[in-house]
C-alpha cells in the first residue's frame, strides 16, 4: 500500500487545473465541528504559552470553562508548532457571535502565537477587503492580565501609555474586520494579587461574558 | 538416484520444512528446532519418508560451508585481528578445558583413558550452524556474545586439522598416519600456505576482473554461477590440502571481504545458504537413531543432558575468566553447549582408526544429534530463567529489580525506545525499562542506564515492572508480532493503562489500535518528514515555508490515517480510499508546484488579492 501511495504521488503529471483558493479536504472538521458549537455564543481564544505557571489566567479560565455557552480554544495547546490551521480557525469564528481574546499582556502586545493567529486567520477575502465581510456584526473583547499596577499605565506612569492606547492596534484590527470593539477586561497587577482577588476577578469576568452575550441576543 | 526419487525426495524435504518451520517459529521455538523436528519426523527412524542420510548430508553440509563463506565476507582481515583474543584465547581454553572436563567425565563412566580423551575431543566441538543461526535470529551475533561464540567456533574449525592428525595416535593400530590425501609433515604445511597465498592472490588480482567481465554480460544467473563456482573451487582446494571445507570457505570469504563485489556476492549466495542450512538441519534430525534411543532411553538422555550441562557450565566459567559479564558468559555457555557437526566427522574417523569401538561411536553420534535438537530448547529455558531472580549469584546483582512506582514502562530499549526514554526521563519522570537483548542491556549499563532483561510480552513481568501503577506503557519493540501480542495482553490485564505503541507502518498501526493501543506512532514517519524538510531547504525553499509545508503534510496525513481506519480490513475499500487520499495530497502538492500554495502555507502573506484591489481603486481615482 505504501508503494502505491508513493506511485500516485510521484507517477502522475500535473494537470492544468488552477489551484483552488480554499482547499476542501477537511471533511471531518466541518459539519461535525459546527454541530458541536450549537448553542455556544462565545469563543474564548486562550493564548498563554505557560498555563502551568499561570494563576490569573487559570482563575479566569476556571470561571468560564464550564459554561455551556462558551467554547474555550487553547491556541498554545492546539498549535505547539505554531502552524495554524486557518481553515478550521475560520470555521470556529463563523460559528460564534462573541470572540474573546484572553492572554497575558506581553511587551504591550499579545503573545506571539495570537499574533500569528491574526496573521494567518484574519485573511483578505475573509475578514477584510473584497468579500471579506464574514465577521461583520460580531463582537470582540480583549481579556488581558498585566504585570504592572493600574497607575503604571498612565502618561506619568512608567509605562507611559494607557491600556486603551496600547490596545489600539487590536482595536484597529477589529475595526477593519467589522467587529464591534467591546470594553477590554483587564486584570492588573497579576503577579501580586492574592487568591481572593483572583476569585473576584474571575467572577467579574464571568459576569462580563454573560452581559455581552445577553446584549448580543437583545 | 533417478529423477523420480530426486523429485519425491525434494518434495518431502521441502514440504516438511514448509510445514514445520512456520509452526515452530510461531510457537517461539526458532527455525532451527523446526527443521530438526521436521527431519526427525520424516527420517528413517520415524515415518521413513526419506532413506539413508549419507548422500544428502554430504550435500547439505555445503550449507555450513556457504554459511562460513558469507560470515567470512563480513569479516575484514583487520576485524579478524581484533578477534584474536576470542579465537586463540577463549577458543583454545574452550577446547582444552572442556575437552578435559568431558574426558574426565568419560573416565568416571568407565572408559579407558585413550577412549575418554577421544570422546572429550569429539564432544568439545560445537555446532557452527546451529549456534550462528540461532544467534542471528536473536540479533546477538554482532555483540560481545556473538564475537565470543564465533571465536570459539572458529578455533574449533582450526583445531579439526591437528585433531585429525593426533587422534589416531591414541589408537595402537596402524592409523598413526594423518590421512591428508597423502601429504605429510612440512609438505602439508607448505601446501596449506600455498593454497592460502593462491586464494589471496586470486582474490586480489583475479576476482575483480573476472566479476567485472561477467557483470558486463548482464546475465544475473552467470554471476550467481560464478559466485558459487568460486566458493566450490576454494572449498575443493582447501579440502585438497587437508583444511576443513568450512574453514577454507571462511578464509576465502575473509580474502574477498574487501572486494568491490562483496555485496553482490552476498546477495547472490544468501538464498543457497538458507535452503542448504535448512537441509542440513533436517538431515541432522533425520539421522537421529530412534532405535538406539528407544533401546537405551535413559542412557542417551542422561548422557545428552550431562554433556550439555557440563559444556554450558564450563563455558560460562571460562568466559567469566576472560572478563565477560555474567549474563553474557552464561549466554555464550548456553550457545555452545551442544555437540557439533564435526563430531560426526571425527567420530567416523576415530572409529575407523580403531580408537573407539563401534558401539561407542554410535552412542556418541546419537548424543550429539540429541544435544543439537535440545539446543533451541536450552535457549528457551535460559531466557525463561534469566528473568527470574537468582539468589545464589555472586556480587553483581543481576536480578530484575525495578524502581518503585515508575510513571512510564518502556518495553524495548533499542534505537527507538532510547530517544523517547531519554526525553521522558530528562523531564523528571521515572521509567521502568525492559529489553530482551543482553548485549544491548550490557551496553546501556556501561552508560549508566538501568535496563532490565525481560520479555515484555509476559504479563507477570509487566506487573513486576509496575504496570498497575504506571500511567503509561510505551511499546517500542521492533518485533511486529510480539508488539501486537504485548499490546493485546497488556490491554487485557491493565485496562486503565495508557498504551502508546511504535508501529512499523500504517497497517501495523491499525492492528495495534485494534489490539487496544491508545496511540500509535509510525516509526519512520517523523524522521522521513524531517528529511523531506531538509531536502526542501536544500532545494532553495525558505526554511520557514519548508517547516510549514512539513507540518501541514503531517496534519493531512494524520487526518487520512484516522479517516481510513474504519476501512481497514476491507481490503478493496481500503486500497481505494488510500488511493483517494493520496490523490488529495497530490493535488495539494501540485498546487504547491504551480507556484501557489500548499494548503494555507503562505496564504496569509499573499498580497495578490489586495494588490488587485488597490490597483482598481487607483484606476478609479485616475478616471475621476
Amino acid at each position: 500500500m505504501a508503494l502505491g501511495f508513493i506511485k500516485t504521488l510521484t507517477g502522475k503529471r500535473a494537470t492544468k487545473t488552477p489551484a483552488p483558493r480554499r482547499l476542501e479536504i477537511v471533511e471531518n472538521t466541518g459539519s461535525a465541528m459546527a454541530q458541536s458549537y450549537a448553542g455556544r455564543a462565545a469563543l474564548v481564544l486562550l493564548s498563554h504559552p505557560a498555563m502551568h505557571r499561570s494563576r490569573v489566567n487559570a482563575a479566569l479560565l476556571g470561571a468560564v470553562r464550564a459554561r455551556p455557552d462558551v467554547t474555550v480554544h487553547d491556541l498554545y495547546k492546539h498549535y505547539p508548532d505554531f502552524v495554524i490551521d486557518a481553515d478550521a480557525e475560520q470555521k470556529k469564528l463563523l460559528a460564534h457571535r462573541l470572540i474573546v481574546l484572553q492572554f497575558p499582556f506581553y511587551w504591550y502586545s499579545t503573545p506571539a502565537l495570537l499574533k500569528e493567529w491574526m496573521d494567518t486567520v484574519l485573511l483578505h477575502g475573509f475578514a477584510f477587503g473584497r468579500g471579506g465581510d464574514q465577521l461583520h456584526g460580531k463582537t470582540v473583547m480583549v481579556a488581558a492580565s498585566t504585570g504592572g499596577d493600574p497607575a503604571a499605565y498612565h502618561a506619568e506612569g512608567y509605562n507611559r501609555f494607557t491600556i486603551a492606547e496600547l490596545l489600539r492596534p487590536l482595536e484597529a484590527t477589529a475595526h477593519l474586520c467589522g467587529l464591534t470593539w467591546a470594553e477590554p477586561f483587564i486584570v492588573h497587577d497579576a503577579i501580586h494579587i492574592d487568591a481572593d482577588e483572583r476569585e473576584k476577578a474571575a467572577a467579574a469576568y464571568d459576569a462580563r461574558l454573560s452581559a455581552l452575550i445577553e446584549a448580543d441576543r437583545a | 538416484m533417478n529423477t523420480d526419487t530426486v523429485l519425491i525426495q525434494a518434495l518431502v524435504y521441502l514440504a516438511a520444512s514448509v510445514i514445520a518451520v512456520p509452526i515452530a517459529k510461531r510457537a517461539g521455538l526458532g527455525s532451527v528446532l523446526g527443521y530438526l523436528i521436521a527431519g526427525a519426523v520424516i527420517g528413517p527412524f520415524a515415518l521413513h519418508l526419506v532413506g539413508d542420510q549419507a548422500d544428502v548430508m554430504g550435500f547439505a553440509e555445503f550449507g555450513v560451508v556457504i554459511l562460513l563463506f558469507l560470515i567470512g565476507l563480513e569479516v575484514r582481515p583487520a576485524l579478524l585481528w581484533t578477534m584474536r583474543a576470542a579465537i586463540f584465547g577463549l577458543g583454545f581454553a574452550q577446547l582444552i578445558g572442556i575437552g578435559a572436563c568431558l574426558a574426565v567425565a568419560a573416565m568416571i563412566l568407565g572408559l579407558p583413558w585413550q577412549q575418554a580423551i577421544a570422546c572429550g575431543a569429539v564432544l568439545a566441538m560445537s555446532s557452527t550452524a546451529i549456534v550462528l543461526q540461532t544467534l542471528d535470529e536473536k540479533g546477538l551475533r554482532r555483540g560481545a556474545v556473538g564475537t565470543a561464540a564465533f571465536g570459539v567456533l572458529l578455533f574449533q574449525d582450526l583445531a579439526v586439522i591437528p585433531l585429525l592428525v593426533l587422534l589416531p595416535l591414541l589408537g595402537n593400530a596402524h592409523g598413526a598416519v594423518a590421512e591428508t590425501r597423502g601429504l605429510h609433515g612440512w609438505v602439508h604445511g607448505v601446501a596449506v600456505l600455498g593454497a592460502v597465498i593462491l586464494i589471496i592472490a586470486t582474490g586480489r588480482y583475479l576476482v575483480g576482473p573476472i566479476f567485472r567481465f561477467i557483470a558486463k554480460t548482464r546475465l544475473r544467473e552467470t554471476f550467481t554461477a560464478t559466485a558459487l563456482l568460486l566458493v566450490f573451487a576454494v572449498t575443493a582446494l582447501m579440502q585438497l590440502v587437508g583444511v576443513s571445507p568450512a574453514l577454507g570457505a571462511f578464509l576465502a570469504g575473509v580474502m574477498l571481504a574487501e572486494n568491490e563485489f562483496r555485496r553482490e556476492l552476498e546477495a547472490d549466495i544468501e538464498p543457497f545458504r538458507g535452503i542448504l542450512l535448512g537441509l542440513f538441519f533436517i538431515t541432522v534430525g533425520a539421522s537421529l537413531d530412534f532405535g538406539l534411543v528407544a533401546r537405551h532411553p535413559f542412557l542417551v538422555l542422561g548422557l545428552t543432558v550431562g554433556l550439555m550441562a557440563i559444556k554450558a557450565e564450563a563455558m560460562t566459567r571460562l568466559a567469566q575468566l576472560f572478563h565477560m559479564p555474567r549474563a553474557d558468559a552464561r549466554m555464550v555457555g548456553v550457545s555452545l553447549c551442544q555437540g557439533g557437526e564435526f563430531a560426526f566427522v571425527l567420530t567416523g574417523f576415530v572409529v575407523t582408526a580403531h580408537v573407539l569401538p563401534h558401539h561407542i561411536g554410535a552412542l556418541l553420534n546419537a548424543v550429539v544429534a540429541m544435544s543439537m535438537v535440545f539446543t533451541p530448547l536450552a535457549f528457551i529455558a535460559h531466557e525463561r530463567l534469566m528473568t527470574r531472580p537468582d539468589k545464589t549469584d555472586g556480587p553483581v546483582p543481576e536480578a530484575p529489580s525495578f524502581d518503585a512506582d515508575p510513571d512510564v514502562i518502556i518495553a524495548g530499549y533499542g534505537r527507538f525506545g532510547q530517544i523517547a526514554g531519554r526525553l521522558i526521563r530528562g523531564n523528571g519522570f521515572k521509567t521502568s525499562v525492559l529489553d530482551i537483548s543482553t548485549t544491548q542491556i550490557e551496553l546501556l549499563r556501561r552508560f549508566g542506564q538501568r535496563v532490565q532483561y525481560g520479555d515484555a510480552s509476559r504479563i507477570d513481568l509487566l506487573q513486576a515492572a509496575g504496570a498497575e501503577k504506571a500511567k503509561l506503557l510505551i511499546v517500542a519493540i521492533d518485533d511486529r508480532e510480539k508488539a501486537l501480542e504485548l499490546v493485546a495482553g497488556a490491554r487485557h490485564a491493565f485496562p486503565d493503562l495508557h498504551i502508546i505503541a511504535r508501529a512499523w507502518d500504517r497497517r501495523a498501526a491499525y492492528e495495534l489500535l485494534d489490539q487496544g493501543a491508545d496511540e500509535v506512532e509510525r516509526e519512520t514517519f517523523e524522521g522521513s518528514l524531517a528529511l523531506g524538510r531538509s531536502a526542501l531547504v536544500k532545494l532553495g525553499v525558505h526554511p520557514h515555508q519548508a517547516h510549514r509545508a512539513a507540518a501541514i503534510f503531517r496534519r493531512q496525513d494524520k487526518r487520512f490515517f484516522h479517516k481510513l481506519r474504519p476501512l481497514y480490513g476491507d481490503e478493496e475499500g481500503f486500497v481505494l480510499a488510500s488511493r483517494q487520499s493520496a490523490m488529495t495530497l497530490e493535488k495539494l502538492l501540485m498546487a504547491e508546484r504551480q507556484g501557489s500554495r500548499f494548503d494555507d502555507v503562505d496564504v496569509a502573506w499573499d498580497n495578490t488579492g489586495r494588490a488587485e484591489e488597490l490597483e482598481k481603486v487607483r484606476q478609479k481615482q485616475a478616471g475621476d
